[in-house]
């Protein structure tokens, strides 16, 4: 334990010392461990060097501590020229003493081993380089390539040993390189003696892209990432890209932005995408990603938002062109500024690197609205996870900025959940299917959403056109139970039309006839009710009579009937039947 | 160590022939950290075999590099003790307390062929 300066207050972790590199302090919690030794190894050209000179730099620029760097295999000025590229000015540190280069050189063949000796040499050079500073860090690089100089691998161990404990008593800082054993992690295995903390840096070249990792094998006394982290190396030096450390406590916007198709806002609950949301747009070719993700471009700039179009298929002019076909004129918002392309191979670089490119153009450019057109240019081979990762990072470090993202993703097969975008799909907030419908001797497009996280949204699946004027979506269009596009919608919605006219002039003919038979009962009515009057009119007439007969005397008649004796009252009608 | 470093301080403890031409001169350079076993016991050996092989044409200069620590940087030294051959040329360097002699004479150049 090194003593330089009593802590003050309380403290539950051991004190740390800040690198300054990006990313580096976020997953170590707060930096190296302060006046202690920690190993970085790695195999050659994974940047330990680098590393640890950033380190220097970092410290003797950005929080006043001088350092050493003691250097075994590259000289002085092989070293200065190599970090200038990353705008490590050392010779300038070097005259504003924050910075004492050292270079060792030890050449075997001019040594003769004659006994018993120590590296008090060593011991000596380096305190006086530490006292001509005042340094308080401190890199050896690559203290193994002693053991490669001097015989008696017995004398340097225990040489190493008494010079990190020698480090920490000075209460300086150190990183110690080393390059990587088979079995071990060092090839003399340093991890032995440098015990608080070890980094291991890979480099991996993978489908003939190279990536870097860094990861936190051991930090003792510390809670620290143990994930590999993906780190770059470029003009600005090591930036590591730690997934986990964003977290996810990005605020979700209520605000609602249009997709820029009109129909579509409709299907999406009326109002459109979610602001600082992900959006992924999938299909198989030619079903018009770009043309949506270029609608959604169109619409964020016309609303004077910024967009950032990173086209990894097509080049700016190429893609200004093709919507001009859908008559969206993308030219006129790039010239306002408005629009900016990248437009870069995937290839060209691997993930990482396109990741921290996009990053660094997004801190740049500011933009509301970023399109990635298409993903699939990063998958290759097996590296899903790791496009998942990247694409985890780039959504999370989007909707932390408040930006709306829409990725373009190609499916292989007709099937719109393509392997590859299940995977991802988790990431997405709104997912919209377009697909293909082959058909009657034609292919028709279709747009479905696949999920749109909360907000009510539209479950149909909906035809639409490529016009002039845009992409168009029309009425779904069903019928016996399936949905019709195309022709065969044309032909439906005809043959429709047909029924109807046939139907309606069955309806007239009907109300024809009906009309027909009502006055044929007329008359039949007529005609009875005529009779019946002529009936009645006789009838009446009878009744008359013999109501007058019945008036006039009739003694005879009354007289035989009572002699008869038939009935004790008669009826006239009857006796008279 | 105060009496030794003292002694042993000045760069120049000359023990040599004025009538040797230059270039058989053995110019010498002991790089020590004070008094320690290892660092007396490469003087007294190397005393003994200079004195044996190169009676009269040798120069030994002893440094201490507690005194001057940026002299380490010179020569290279890591060591200690070392011995620096700076003449004749080409340089060798002899580490250890030169306690095997043979290896300090090879060093030396002195026996042709082990």
């Amino acid at each position: 334990m090194t003593k330089p300066k009593p802590a003050l207050k309380p403290r539950t972790q051991i004190q740390k010392s800040l690198t300054g590199i990006v990313g580096l302090d976020e997953i170590t919690g707060g930096g190296l461990p302060k006046g202690r030794p920690t190993l970085v190894c790695g195999s050659a050209g994974c940047g330990k060097t680098l590393l640890a000179m950033e380190f220097l730099v970092r410290g003797a620029t950005q929080f006043d501590e001088p350092g050493v760097f003691l250097a075994f295999e590259e000289t002085a000025a092989d070293l200065t020229e190599n970090v200038a590229s990353l705008g490590f000015d050392l010779n300038e540190l070097i005259a504003r003493k924050k910075l004492v280069l050292d270079f060792i050189y030890i050449e075997r063949s001019e040594i003769e081993e004659t006994g018993e000796y120590d590296l008090e040499g060593l011991f000596i050079r380096l305190g006086s380089a530490i006292d001509a500073v005042g340094a308080k860090r401190v890199v050896l690089d690559t203290i193994e390539s002693l053991f490669a100089g001097l015989p008696n691998p017995l004398v340097l161990r225990a040489e190493m040993r008494r010079l990190f404990r020698w480090l920490k008593e000075k209460g300086v800082t150190a990183i110690i390189t080393g390059e990587s054993g088979e079995k071990t992690l060092t090839r003399q295995g340093m991890e032995e003696y440098v015990s608080d903390c070890v980094i291991v840096l890979d480099h991996r070249v993978k489908d003939q892209a190279s990536s870097r990792r860094l990861r936190i094998v051991k930090y003792r006394g510390s809670i620290h990432g143990t994930n590999e982290y993906p780190f770059l190396i470029d003009e600005d030096g090591i930036s590591v890209l730690p997934v986990t450390s964003l977290g996810l406590q990005h605020i979700a916007s209520t605000d609602r932005i249009p997709t820029g198709i009109a129909r579509l806002d409709a299907m999406l609950g009326g109002k459109g995408f979610f602001r600082s949301s992900s959006v992924l747009v999938s299909g198989t070719a030619g079903t018009g990603k770009s043309s949506l993700a270029a609608h959604f471009c169109d619409a964020a700039c016309r609303r004077g938002e910024r967009a950032l179009y990173f086209a990894f298929e097509e080049s700016p002019s190429q893609i200004m062109r093709n919507m001009c076909s859908i008559g969206l004129d993308l030219k006129q918002w790039e010239k306002k500024k408005l629009l900016l392309f990248q437009a870069t191979r995937p290839s060209f670089a691997g993930l990482e690197m396109q990741l921290t490119m996009m990053h660094k153009a997004v801190n740049r450019y500011k933009p509301q609205v970023v399109i990635v057109d298409p993903l699939n240019g990063f998958i290759v081979g097996d590296n899903m996870a790791e496009v998942k990762s990247m694409l985890m990072r780039m959504a999370d470090f989007l909707k932390t900025n408040q930006i709306t993202s829409l990725f373009t993703a190609l499916t292989s097969s007709n099937s719109p959940f393509g392997g590859a975008n299940v995977t991802i799909s988790t990431l997405i907030d709104t997912w919209l299917v377009l697909r293909d419908i082959e058909e009657g001797g034609e292919r028709n497009r279709s747009l479905s959403i696949s999920k749109s996280r909360g907000m009510v949204h539209s479950n149909q699946i909906c035809e639409y056109l490529m016009t002039g004027h845009g992409m168009e979506l029309c009425e779904p269009y069903v019928s016996a139970g399936s949905v019709l596009t195309g022709s065969a919608r044309l032909a439906q919605e005809a043959k429709k039309l047909d029924a109807k006219l046939l139907r309606e002039q069955k309806n007239v003919r009907r109300q024809l006839e009906l009309e027909s038979k009502r006055r044929a009962l007329d008359a039949q009515i007529d005609a009875m009710r005529a009779q019946f009057e002529v009936h009645e009119a006789e009838t009446m007439s009878i009744i008359g009579q013999h109501q007058a007969q019945a008036t006039q005397p009739m003694p005879n008649r009354s007289k035989i009937g009572m002699s008869r004796q038939t009935d004790t009252a008669t009826k006239g009608k009857r006796s008279l039947k | 160590m105060k009496a030794h470093s003292t002694q042993s301080r000045t760069k120049t403890k000359i023990t040599a022939v004025p009538a040797i031409e230059p270039t058989d001169m053995y110019s010498l350079r002991l790089y020590v950290a004070g008094v320690t076993p290892n660092c007396t016991a490469a003087f007294i050996n190397l005393k003994k075999i200079c004195e044996e092989h190169l009676a009269g044409k040798y120069q030994i200069e002893v440094i201490d590099l507690l005194e001057n620590p940026k002299l380490a940087r010179g020569d290279q030294i890591l060591a200690i003790p070392t011995l620096v051959r700076k003449l004749p040329e080409p340089v060798r360097k002899i580490i250890g307390d030169l306690s095997n002699t043979e290896h300090v004479l090879i060093g030396l150049d002195l026996m042709p062929m082990k």
